[in-house]
């Protein structure tokens, strides 16, 4: 061994990483689609980073000129637009990507001990790439740029005692201006990218150090062969590195097809009102924010302002996303895969991703008497499904969970 | 997997039941624009630059671009495109002077550069086709799309000399050259889009390939022979 020792190895632990994480990491052999998405992020993560080098070398962050900059990306910088339309719908795949990989956890358990703290890192890393994409969508300096960044800001003004000047800390000015676009710009190029790429190391860290959970929700780990490797276990490398090279190209497809034959996927993506440059004094028909933030948008509109405050409203939109913490002390299941569930969990699943559907798809519509009814509806679901969690996941019969994976 | 197809199902409904434009009270009617159509492109710019430049400017687009992308040499669109005395390569603003607009029509005239990203073709193919009479208008026209609009019907000479057909035609002709102005890119990525995504569905088929061949082993639990 010491005879095959590089130059590099006597000065720095590669090989000792290669092994460790690819070459003789285990991982479970019976991955299935929902495993294809925690590389997928990665990946996005990257396409983002390297898209955003080259629209930051040419977007202005100035209320005077940001509009025109992307503009000017968009027409007259060389393959400017295919750049843009990667990052703009990039940040749209990336919450699908997320999505997904979020809801891999709720079905097999993933959250559940030993993988708490990976779980608390993946929530915070959610929680920033949130402020991320909301950071970015006000570069553009359109009108729901603006006016999204208009109310969302204000909602922080509903702070009960200290709000307004909260507020024009946040803002660096009395609305949302000059002073508040620079600020996002920096947030957005800089702290959080930081931030995110930091988490994601951890996240990594973490996971690699309990291991990969599975569809079957079995440690692999507890089932091990003479030599110390686990019986279901297959190194990564080679084995998922090419599997998700595969899973790799089969998603550019799909992304590109969008980006080429529907880049702003009929507004979803990219909002019509965008096309506008931002000003203040003429508010939208109708403001939304992007799909990916509005379930949360939908449980902040469901609440009714109380003591003449909306606070109670914000209150609840923030419980929404940090109930997701308590996930792993919530679940008293003495399983973790879904296969192996009592009915009452499956049930309470099932209603939990119609409840947020249902969430995202109201706060892209205007309130209405039945949809105001419909989004206090799903709110109660939405927020059953964590409170009641320790009471339907102790009763109910489970399955008996095998030994080994199953294929 | 069934509850990956429900939730498929789900998702899909929801992007149906949706439009991305604004609600408009008014029926639309569906541009049919090509924007692959070159002549009606070249027609659409023309007209554009007859009947609409001299108030409405397309500040985010270049003289020499829309040669380039028509295929116009620069000695044609000076000599047909360009009336304000302007090199090929500046932007398309109108000779216009602001203040004058206000007090003429009460406001500038809207830059019309994403007005097909922000509207939709199928708005403008409508709104341009909705003027009617109405004397307690200043110019005495209003439009049925967007009601009291302060601007006349800029193309009722056009109208005057036109069949309806024929007028729909160059209504649209200049609702495509507007789409293609909006985003310019969409030429090039309308016609690269199909052979990215051949080259990625060939190099798909091949990396499935090499990954059955890897994951053999795996079937048959004798990868740790590869060592």
């Amino acid at each position: 061994m010491k005879k095959n020792q590089s130059w590099i190895d006597q000065r720095f632990p590669l090989s000792k990483v290669w092994n460790e994480h690819l070459a003789e990491y285990y991982t479970p052999r019976n991955f299935n689609f929902w495993y294809f998405f925690g590389g997928l992020a990665v990946l996005m993560l990257g396409m983002q980073l390297i898209t955003g080098i080259f629209l930051t070398m040419y977007y202005k962050p100035d209320a005077a000129n940001a509009f025109a900059s992307v503009e000017y990306i968009m027409r007259d910088i060389e393959w400017g637009w295919l750049i843009r339309y990667l990052h703009s719908t990039g940040a749209s795949a990336f919450f699908v990507i997320i999505y997904l990989h979020m809801f891999r956890a709720l079905l097999y358990g993933s959250y559940k001990g030993p993988r708490e703290f990976l779980w608390i890192l993946g929530m915070l890393l959610y929680v920033l790439l949130a402020a991320e994409a909301f950071f970015g969508y006000v570069l553009p300096w359109g009108q729901m740029s603006f006016w999204g960044a208009q109310v969302i800001i204000s909602l922080f003004g509903s702070v009960p005692v200290i709000g307004p000047d909260l507020l024009v800390w946040i803002l660096g000015d009395y609305a949302v201006g000059d002073a508040t676009l620079n600020r996002f710009f920096s947030l957005h190029v800089i702290v959080l990218p930081l931030l995110l790429v930091v988490l994601v190391f951890l996240h990594l860290v973490a996971l690699h150090h309990v291991g990969s959970n599975n569809p079957d929700g079995i440690e692999i780990k507890e089932n091990k062969d003479k030599d110390g490797i686990p019986k279901d276990g297959i190194p990564f490398h080679p084995y998922f590195t090419i599997k998700d090279s595969m899973v790799v190209v089969g998603f550019i497809w799909i992304m590109c097809a969008v980006i080429f034959y529907a880049p702003a996927l009929n507004g979803y993506f990219l909002e019509h009102a965008n096309f506008v440059e931002a000003n203040p004094l003429k508010t939208p028909e109708h403001i939304a924010p992007v799909w990916y933030l509005t379930p949360f948008y939908s449980v902040l509109r469901a609440i009714p302002p109380m003591f003449g405050s909306q606070f109670p409203g914000v209150l609840a939109m923030f419980a929404a996303i940090l109930i997701f913490f308590a996930l792993p002390w919530l679940d008293r299941s003495p399983v973790k895969s879904i296969r192996y569930r009592s009915p009452i969990y499956k049930w309470a699943l099932g209603i939990f991703v119609v409840s947020f559907v249902m969430l995202g798809w109201l706060g892209l519509k205007p309130v209405t008497p039945t949809y105001a009814l419909l989004g206090r509806i799903a709110t109660v679901l939405y927020f059953a499904y964590f409170i009641l969690m320790p009471w339907y996941t102790s009763i109910g019969k489970t399955k008996e969970v095998p030994l080994r994976v199953t294929e | 997997m069934k509850s990956l197809k429900t939730l498929a199902l789900v998702f899909s409904l929801s992007l149906l039941s949706l439009n991305g434009f604004a609600a408009s009270k008014v029926h639309l009617d569906h541009a049919d624009t090509d924007i692959m159509d070159r002549a009606s492109l070249q027609n659409g710019a023309k007209l554009f630059m007859n009947y609409c430049s001299g108030c409405h400017a397309i500040s985010f687009m270049r003289y020499n671009r829309i040669g380039s992308d028509l295929g116009l040499s620069d000695e044609l669109i000076a000599q047909n495109l360009m009336f304000a005395g302007n090199k090929p390569g500046e932007p398309m603003v109108t000779a216009m002077p602001e203040n004058a607009a206000s007090k003429w029509f009460g406001g500038v005239p809207p830059d019309l550069s994403l007005v097909a990203r922000s509207k939709g073709t199928d708005w403008i193919y409508t709104y341009l086709r909705s003027f009617y009479e109405d004397e307690s208008r200043i110019f005495g026209v209003n439009n049925k799309v967007l009601v009291n609009a302060s601007m006349p019907d800029a193309l009722w000479s056009l109208r005057k000399d036109q069949s309806e057909a024929e007028f729909d035609n160059s209504v649209r002709d200049i609702t495509n050259f507007l789409d293609y102005v909006g985003e310019p890119a969409k030429l090039i990525r309308l016609q690269l889009g199909k052979w990215v995504l051949l080259f990625l569905g060939v190099l798909f088929i091949l990396v499935y390939m090499l990954k059955k061949e890897y994951w053999k082993d795996v079937k048959y639990g004798v990868w740790r022979r590869r060592d």
